[in-house]
């Protein structure tokens, strides 16, 4: 039993994890404590929606736009890299750069009257906007798989398909998932601004605490966006070690 | 085994392969040579259409290999390149398993052969199996590549400069070692060099190749004794032409027969080019001989060396 704690106690992930999930259920409890901190605010407390709820929800959209994002950037890059597909492969560089110039707000603002209020246009917003890391670095892994190995995969007898599953993808996997984990730590802090065209996410005390000069429901969003960041940022991290592995045998 | 029948291949305006016609027989050991851009890889790449011929026919066992699967005639050939290609991310036992894998072996059957082969190039199957590619030496990844190549026993072993990347003393011993799996197994092997010493070393015939044609086909004996013409004669050297012919020959073949000498015994399978290097090291003009078991069997003298070959 304790042979299995020790490690856990030293994993800095597990502790990450047990933060979010204190401060998430933990806020409403430390109302007197921001009561102290900015006694001038009548309430000192965001209470319109539950942190958890809140959180949830953020999560989940972080991790549906990321999933889409991921999808078509990864088969973008694919398509890009194969014989068919190389000379599309500056367009669809230049359209992911666009793409990440326009700031997310102005996605919103666009896909609003298009799509109307809710979480489908945030949704939208986020994938467009984590589109850039994924094709970047998906492009670069396969790229960096050595020729060689590609050779011997089609001389050993290997169909495309083999190779995709059996060689390329493990081999540019690292790199690859390191883009997967910018793209994802941008949308977790993007994904605020996305409670502006109403989607729940953990933006919404970050937002009305600032139209409302009220700093403590400012800090109340905040700290929870940083730690859900932390989080992800560690367990992606994490991933990508395990990829990775056969380098450091 | 395999015919190719004035096989081409276009890159552009270049003509890489210009209407080569070649019978490689079952058993033979088949070196292709040449300068930079002759087409001698190129060339082997149509045999398991990892390039596809523009002109000409290709026959595998008198078939044409565009009847085949690509990926079917591939793992019917085993490939093993220069920079050995081993996949990094696989452990030495997965790598020599590549092609079994995909041809459906049963995992015991796989296990047993990776292990036979690990052993035949000299590799503690213990020991090696997990490792991964980046923590073997230059010379111990090209045997797992040169393994990976044989694995599923194929019917033709194609290789691209395998040795090339390697230093002098372990290109030679991996030679030693193809050489003796050549002669163990009777596989037909295409091998491309641009190195003449292991084309005189392994070939039993040596293609020199040049601009996309065929400048002479022969044994190697038969390159160096009748060369074609002036590029050949400069392509396998003529300062030392008459030092790469004693090589091709051994001691057993001009040797006296039951006369004695003085002095310690060389091998009887000893190449002249090595005894003649000792007739000069050890200031003696006769050589005792000794067969496999150490007797000595006869003598061989210094004027042996210029006989004509019979």
């Amino acid at each position: 039993m304790i042979r299995m704690v020790q490690p856990a106690l030293r994993d800095p992930l597990v502790w990450a994890f047990a933060a979010l999930l204190l401060v998430a259920l933990g806020l409403p409890s430390a109302k007197p404590l921001f009561a102290a901190l900015f006694p001038t605010l009548d309430r000192p407390l965001y209470e319109q929606d539950s942190f958890v709820a809140l959180l949830a929800s953020h999560a989940a959209i972080v991790a549906l736009s990321s999933a889409a994002a991921a999808a078509v950037g990864i088969a973008g890059a694919l398509f890009v890299t194969r014989p068919a597909g190389r000379e599309f492969r500056p367009l669809v560089q230049t359209l992911v750069a666009i793409g990440q110039t326009v700031p997310p707000v102005a996605v919103l603002a666009i896909a609003v009257p298009l799509i109307g209020f809710g979480t489908l246009p945030a949704l939208i917003a986020l994938a467009l906007y984590g589109l850039l890391p994924i094709v970047r670095a998906a492009i670069a892994g396969l790229e960096s798989v050595p020729a060689a190995a590609l050779e011997a995969a089609d001389g050993t007898g290997m169909t495309g398909m083999q190779r995709l599953w059996h060689i390329e993808l493990p081999l540019a996997g690292p790199v690859l998932l390191a883009g997967v984990r910018t793209s994802v730590i941008i949308n977790i802090g993007t994904a605020t601004i996305a409670s502006t065209v109403g989607a729940r996410t953990l933006g919404s005390p970050i937002i009305v605490g600032l139209s409302g000069f009220n700093t403590a429901y400012v800090i109340q969003g905040a700290l929870l966006v940083g730690l859900l960041a932390i989080v992800a940022d560690l367990l992606l991290a994490r991933a990508e070690r395990r990829l990775g592995r056969w380098t450091r045998a | 085994m395999i015919e190719l029948q004035a096989v081409g291949k276009a890159f552009g305006a270049i003509q890489a392969v210009d209407g080569v016609s070649l019978t490689i027989e079952h058993g033979e050991f088949v070196v292709l040579i040449g300068p930079s851009g002759s087409g001698k890889s190129t060339l082997l790449k149509m045999i398991n259409r990892l390039v596809e011929h523009d002109r000409g026919r290709i026959l595998f066992k008198a078939e044409d290999i565009r009847s085949f699967r690509a990926e079917d005639i591939r793992r019917r050939m085993g490939y093993a390149i220069q920079s050995t290609g081993l996949f990094p991310h696989w452990s030495v036992a997965r790598n020599i398993a590549t092609v079994p894998e995909l041809l459906g072996w049963p995992a015991a059957r796989i296990a047993a052969r990776v292990d036979e082969l690990l052993a035949l190039f000299g590799l503690d199957p213990q020991a090696y199996r997990g490792r991964y590619p980046h923590q073997l030496s230059g010379g111990q990844q090209q045997r797992v590549g040169v393994a990976r190549a044989l694995a599923a026993d194929p019917e033709a072993l194609l290789m691209d400069e395998p040795f090339g990347a390697l230093d002098p003393i372990t290109r030679r011993t991996l030679q030693d070692e193809l050489a003796r799996i050549h002669r163990a197994s009777g596989k037909t092997i295409v091998l491309v060099t641009h190195d003449i010493d292991e084309a005189l070393h392994l070939a039993t015939r040596i293609v020199l190749l040049d601009h996309g044609r065929i400048v002479q086909a022969g044994a190697p004996r038969q390159l160096l004794a009748q060369p074609a013409n002036d590029f050949v004669c400069d392509f396998v050297g003529r300062s030392d032409l008459g030092l790469k012919l004693l090589g091709l020959q051994i001691v057993a073949e001009r040797m006296r027969a039951g006369e004695p000498a003085d002095g310690a015994a060389i091998a009887a399978t000893m190449n002249l080019r090595d005894a003649l290097s000792l007739f000069v090291e050890r200031h003696v003009e006769c050589l005792p001989v000794a067969d496999a078991q150490g007797r000595v069997v006869g003598a061989l003298h210094f004027a042996d060396l210029l006989a004509r070959p019979a």
